[in-house]
């Protein structure tokens, strides 16, 4: 019955919220997909984070720092969306350093150059900005809400990263060879960003009747890549697949095959920077933990005197 | 934050004379700490000219199973909205 | 080198320098909310710097803002020691934070009346940052000192080793002395007190004892830098050292 009423709410177009009645799968469904979302904007911190202390300008030392930490408070609104589906930031945590919980496969890749700043901004975020518009017209209204904020506070993020790539690409042949390799090397992460291919994904069945995710993996793939190319052009980038061809008749770039084994395998946790990531999210945790102990232990001390 | 600690409901006003309105949460051991972390927060894009906390386990909240009888009275009051009335033709600033 | 031209850019490069060792912190901090907490510090000194190092390009002429903050060698820097201090562990971070923070918000606060218009508005603009940092340092002082006996000892240990670099913050020079006859720097020396003033009454509160006066590292302002500066720039400068001719 109550599974009945809840599908005619999302049929209709209207707002799960927290109070609400949900099936169990959906719960399951949004605390996976959330938080795997929260982590990757927190993980996703790292690559860049990485360069802010030699980012060559003031200028492009504060855009970066500020785009960090953009992704530190997207995380942030995220585990509070997670939150209100009865989890504790804590376990989250837990979750993640236990290898339960998965954050974005494009942060297992190392950032090499300063032009990898470019290519992270344009491509990482750009895909993940096609993702994230989609998803503000989730069913879950605080998921929905948060992504309404991050797109709004996001939309620089992209121009970021396609500023210092549009930059090099005219600047010395040294400049252009980094942001060439860059190009490179973040192309196939990108695109497999939107994970497996309609016919591979388990789970988009219940998740597209539900409503929280709106487009399919490779409507959203196709969205970004139609995006994408052209703007390569402009900047006089080549994109690193061979089979890339417009094709007149879908109104869409056609494309290569991608690289499922390495796909799976980075997800699997084999990817240049996976243990990395990891340890450095426990160590900073880690070595917090006497900080937060101590914070608390003062606001107990606080909350006695007001008492006495 | 970690370990237990607590949840704070943040409110902003944007500009003054504006009702203060919720914007999301944040973790903190302390109030000045939550009121810290939501300015740092909430209020990087100047949206902010006065920040509330509250301890989110403070706020009462209606269940959703009651809401038909806590909202669906009042559906039928229509009187209570100035375009029930009939006002004659050609009168004004009324 | 004009004595203005030294003075404007002593300031900017502690203002980076802090910023530099800030945005160390970034993805590293205790917690998420401090770790845009910190964030934040270090864009408000990048942009003070930022702001300090135009005018100095403006007076001299021959280096940009950025070619100020990325070609000069470890021995024209003038920042003071306390700033290019590692981060250590977070309490050390606020340690050093709190020391300079009172100093410099007092140093702003007299500064904001400089005969110069441009380092006066700057000053004033500065001004409002730095208060707001101050309040960040000491309420984690606060926390950190009355927290835990961990936490005590952590802060305690920390401000023994970096009370040494306090005493430069207040020395002056003839740059300064030159300057002052114009009323465009202010007397260091005589925040003195009411810095002292700061400390105290707030390591009062954090439960911890100010150490004694010993041996006062000096010299940043001729620069002179402790060993951990040169690692810092090298880091930092590293792009527009290795490309020259690039632009960004």
């Amino acid at each position: 019955m109550s599974d009945k009423i809840f599908q005619e709410k999302i049929d209709a177009e209207k707002k799960i919220e927290p109070k609400d009645w949900m099936p169990e799968g959906y719960r399951r469904h949004l605390v996976r997909q959330i938080s795997q979302h929260a982590h990757s904007e927190i993980i996703g911190m790292q690559p860049e984070g990485n360069w802010i202390t030699r980012a060559p300008s003031l200028r492009a030392k504060m855009i970066l720092l500020a785009k960090v930490q953009d992704e530190a408070g997207h995380g942030l609104y995220l585990y509070s969306a997670c939150e209100t589906l009865g989890v504790t930031r804590d376990e989250l945590i837990q979750q993640l350093h236990d290898g339960n919980a998965k954050y974005s496969s494009i942060f297992n890749y190392p950032a090499l150059s300063w032009a990898d700043m470019g290519a992270i901004g344009w491509l990482v975020d750009g895909a993940a900005i096609v993702n994230q518009v989609s998803l503000q017209r989730t069913s879950y209204g605080p998921y929905s809400r948060g992504m309404i904020k991050i797109c709004k506070e996001e939309s620089f993020h992209q121009r970021q990263g396609y500023e210092i790539m549009a930059e090099m690409a005219k600047g010395t042949p040294e400049q252009k060879e980094m942001a060439q390799d860059a190009l490179n090397r973040f192309w196939w992460p990108s695109i497999m960003m939107f994970g497996p291919q309609d016919s591979d994904s388990p789970r988009t069945g219940n998740a597209m009747k539900w409503k929280i995710k709106r487009q399919t993996n490779d409507e959203l793939r196709q969205s970004f890549i139609d995006k994408t190319v052209p703007q390569a052009e402009v900047i006089g980038l080549t994109i690193p697949d061979p089979e890339l061809k417009w094709n007149e008749k879908r109104g869409h770039y056609d494309f290569g095959e991608m690289d499922w084994e390495e796909f799976w395998n980075v997800v699997n946790g084999h990817g240049p920077c996976n243990k990395q990531r990891l340890a450095h999210h426990k160590r900073a945790h880690d070595n917090g933990k006497w900080v937060r102990n101590a914070s608390q232990a003062y606001a107990q001390k606080q909350e006695k005197i007001l008492k006495s | 934050m970690g370990e237990n600690t607590i949840v704070w409901e943040v409110f902003i006003q944007s500009k003054n004379g504006l009702a203060h309105k919720h914007v999301g949460n944040v973790h903190a051991t302390d109030k000045v700490m939550a009121l810290e972390n939501a300015r740092d927060l909430y209020t990087r894009r100047n949206e902010g000219s006065c920040i509330w906390v509250v301890k989110a386990k403070d706020i009462v909240s209606s269940e959703s199973e009651d809401s038909e009888a806590f909202f669906d009275p009042s559906n039928d009051k229509i009187y209570r909205h100035p375009t029930f009335y009939n006002m004659p033709d050609g009168a004004k600033h009324i | 080198m004009s004595n203005l031209f030294t003075y404007t850019i002593r300031i900017a490069d502690s203002a980076l320098i802090l910023g530099q060792r800030m945005a160390e912190w970034c993805s590293n901090g205790p917690t998420l909310e401090e770790d845009i907490a910190l964030s934040n510090i270090s864009l408000d000194l990048f942009g003070q710097a930022n702001g300090f190092y135009e005018y100095a390009a403006q007076i001299n002429g021959e280096k940009s803002a950025d070619e100020l903050a990325f070609t000069r060698n470890e021995r024209e820097f003038f920042n003071y020691q306390l700033v290019e201090q590692t981060n250590g562990n977070f309490g050390k971070t606020i340690v050093r934070n709190f020391l300079y923070d009172s100093f410099i918000f007092l140093f702003y606060t007299e500064l904001a009346n400089s005969s110069d218009e441009r380092i006066s508005a700057l000053a004033a603009k500065s001004i409002k940052e730095v208060k707001y940092h101050l309040r960040h340092s000491k309420n984690w002082l606060i926390r950190l000192g009355d927290g835990t006996d961990e936490s005590n000892k952590k802060v305690q240990d920390a401000l023994e080793e970096l009370w040494q670099y306090t005493g430069e913050l207040f020395e002056m020079d003839t740059i300064d002395t030159e300057l002052m006859k114009k009323n465009i720097a202010i007397d260091v020396s005589k925040l003195r007190p009411k810095w002292n003033e700061m400390i105290d009454s707030t390591l009062k509160t954090a439960k911890l004892n100010r150490p004694e006066d010993g041996y006062m590292a000096s010299g940043g302002k001729k620069g002179i830098h402790t060993e951990c500066l040169g690692f810092l720039l090298a880091e930092m400068q590293f792009l527009q050292r290795a490309y020259p001719n690039a632009k960004w």
